[in-house]
């Protein structure tokens, strides 16, 4: 790999390229470590991480749709006792960018949460208040733009590391989310979170899955996620992780060109187990192509004439 | 002890109908072949085409020499009918060998599966040369060609189709008490439906030897990431299908 042409920082963070994996789609990094080069992806968003253990929605959590899968895990985790004393240190070896995404049930919960986190180890933290497969909070906290801003200030105020709040596509302004999350002092904002979707048994009037609605992802949403990714990157200043969809490095340099800063692969992870390392190469290959000397030289350029 | 893992596109050498929409597919996939026990599973995926996720299927034979692997499956909906569309030359692409396998470390096991849970117990059968006896379960005797696979394999065969069509009519699990009452077996391995397996877990543990059972759920990765396939354990943690099982012993995860 000729190093340079992908390297970046952002939000403070130094990333040997802009290529992320998303929440709940990699596990910790460790599960995927034989299919790709942990230490070449900016860094690895971890599974949603909660205050307490977490067991997950009863039932069937996960489905495909035409180009994309409903699934409603539920946030299943641990908890952050266990992901600090066990799962860090563990990851360790792995010299990856580890990016927390944290959950809380009140706002109270995400500074607290924001404050254990705040070790050695732990690149930033990204604020999950989208998940739509818990009752309790995420949602109202995603849709709110004053209480997504509480939660962003919560958790600065108890740490020092870089917060990246990720928004939820399930609003009607996502540019008035972006722009309250901002304001609140977040480092940096990832979308797109998965759209709210539900499938129905015709054979036996049920829904398909346990939670009766789930989080879609996948191909199906990278129209959406690029659309929102482009609204939000003009409309603010700190940097935009994007991520939908994505499942090749064409489909990466287009969010590039929409305005993010960095990608997050998600979904392609469970399609293709190296698929982060794909695109990586393709972008590298597209660049030197393209001539250009850095990934930052295609960052917002789309061209509108 | 975890395998090496492959994710690798194999060319496939044949498809045959083994009954109403139930295949056998085989592959050339020497890395897998070479590495693959029994219980365990490959992703297969679709290349191109409509299908988004990989589908989890057993491994019902795997020829270390030739570089083969065997797949029996049953067509349920879209990317099991789609793999029975392919045609010898076609591509898949395969992940795996995925998650633990049944022991091995058995002198005289029994063992017990339905419908397509019978299909990693073939390969478990041909690695204990002749040791096992199996007992199957089908819906009727148009799908009993199992017999026939696992003839050159197991010292012993018996069977119940739920029709009576073939053997005893009825569900298998009914003749193990029967089966385990000489004490010559030292554990139970089953596959199939759950039920089928709760009741083959309770009547081992009643005639006091171990079993094995290998789980179904529906999962997107495989490697114990997406958290799709987790199960409560009876220990109160939690086990994730793909990577802790698909085999456990029974007391692992039945109440
Ligand atoms: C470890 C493991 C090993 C398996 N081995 C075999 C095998 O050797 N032979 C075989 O025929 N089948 C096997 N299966 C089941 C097989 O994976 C499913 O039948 C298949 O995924 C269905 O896909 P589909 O696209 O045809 O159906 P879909 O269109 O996805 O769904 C059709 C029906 O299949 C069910 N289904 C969907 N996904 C799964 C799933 N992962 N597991 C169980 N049911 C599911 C749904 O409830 C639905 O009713 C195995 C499953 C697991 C978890
Ligand atoms: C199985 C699964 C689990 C997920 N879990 C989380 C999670 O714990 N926290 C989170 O913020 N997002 C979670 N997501 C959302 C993804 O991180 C990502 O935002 C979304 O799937 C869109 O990207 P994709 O289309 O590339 O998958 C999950 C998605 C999937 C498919």
């Amino acid at each position: 790999m000729n190093g340079g042409l992908l390297k970046t920082e952002l939000a403070g963070i130094s990333m040997n390229t802009p290529v992320l994996t998303a929440s709940g789609t990699f596990g910790f990094g460790e599960e995927f470590a034989e299919f790709v080069d942990l230490s070449l992806l900016g860094g690895v968003m971890v599974k949603g991480t909660t205050r307490k253990p977490r067991r997950g929605n009863a039932g069937v959590r996960i489905a495909e749709t035409p180009s994309g899968m409903l699934n409603c895990i539920g946030l299943e985790n641990p908890g952050v006792d266990v992901f600090l004393q066990e799962t860090l240190p563990r990851l360790m070896p792995y010299h990856m960018n580890v990016i927390v995404n944290i959950s809380g049930t009140t706002v109270e919960e995400y500074g607290v949460l924001a404050e254990m986190l705040d070790v050695p180890g732990v690149a930033a933290i990204e604020l999950n208040v989208s998940c739509p497969n818990v009752k309790d909070g995420g949602i109202v906290f995603g849709t709110d733009p004053k209480a997504a801003a509480s939660v962003v200030k919560a958790a600065k105020k108890w740490t020092k590391k870089p917060v990246i709040l990720k928004l939820s596509p399930n609003v009607t302004d996502i540019v008035l989310m972006a722009k309250a999350v901002e304001a609140a002092g977040a480092d940096a904002i990832s979308l797109i979170n998965t759209l709210l979707g539900m499938e129905i048994d015709i054979h036996t009037w049920r829904p398909t899955l346990g939670n009766i609605t789930g989080g879609l992802s996948g191909p199906c949403v990278k129209p959406v996620a690029l659309r929102m990714v482009w609204q939000v990157a003009q409309n603010v200043k700190v940097p935009v992780i994007g991520m939908g969809g994505i499942a090749s490095w064409q489909d990466a340099v287009e969010f590039f060109l929409a305005g993010a800063s960095a990608v997050a692969v998600g979904t392609a992870n469970f399609v293709n187990p190296h698929a982060a390392m794909d695109i990586i190469r393709g972008l590298e290959a597209y660049l030197q192509e393209k001539k250009l000397g850095s990934i930052r030289e295609l960052v917002g350029k789309m061209d509108c004439g | 002890m975890d395998l090496p893992k492959f994710s690798l596109d194999a060319e496939i050498l044949s498809q045959e109908q083994m009954a109403e929409n139930v295949y056998r597919m085989t592959v050339h996939c020497p890395q897998i072949a070479g590495v693959a026990q029994p219980g365990t599973f490959v992703q297969m995926r679709l290349l191109g085409g409509d299908v988004l996720l990989r589908r989890p299927l057993g491994i019902a034979e795997a020829e270390r020499e030739k570089g083969t692997l065997s797949f029996l499956y049953r067509v349920l909906g879209k990317g099991t009918a789609a793999f029975s569309r392919l045609r010898p030359g076609a591509q898949v692409n395969l992940l795996g060998p995925l998650g633990h396998g049944f022991c091995m470390d058995l002198h005289r096991p029994l063992l017990v599966g339905g419908g397509m849970g019978l299909s990693p117990l073939l390969f478990y059968a041909r690695c204990m040369e002749k040791r096992a006896d199996v007992l199957m379960g089908g819906r009727h005797a148009g799908e009993m060609f199992w017999t026939e696979l696992f003839k050159p394999y197991v010292s012993k065969s018996y069977l119940a189709t739920d029709d009576g069509s073939l053997g005893s009519k009825g569900f298998a699990v009914s003749l193990l008490p029967k089966l385990l009452e000489k004490g010559e077996y030292d554990a139970v391995i089953a596959c199939g439906p759950e039920i089928m397996m709760e009741r083959a877990a309770e009547m081992a543990k009643a005639a006091g030897i171990p079993c094995q059972v290998s789980l179904e759920k529906r999962m997107a990765c495989g490697l114990g990431a997406c958290l799709s396939c987790s199960v409560d354990a009876s220990d109160g943690t939690r086990k994730k299908v793909c990577k802790d099982g698909p085999v456990f012993w029974a007391e692992e995860v039945f109440p």
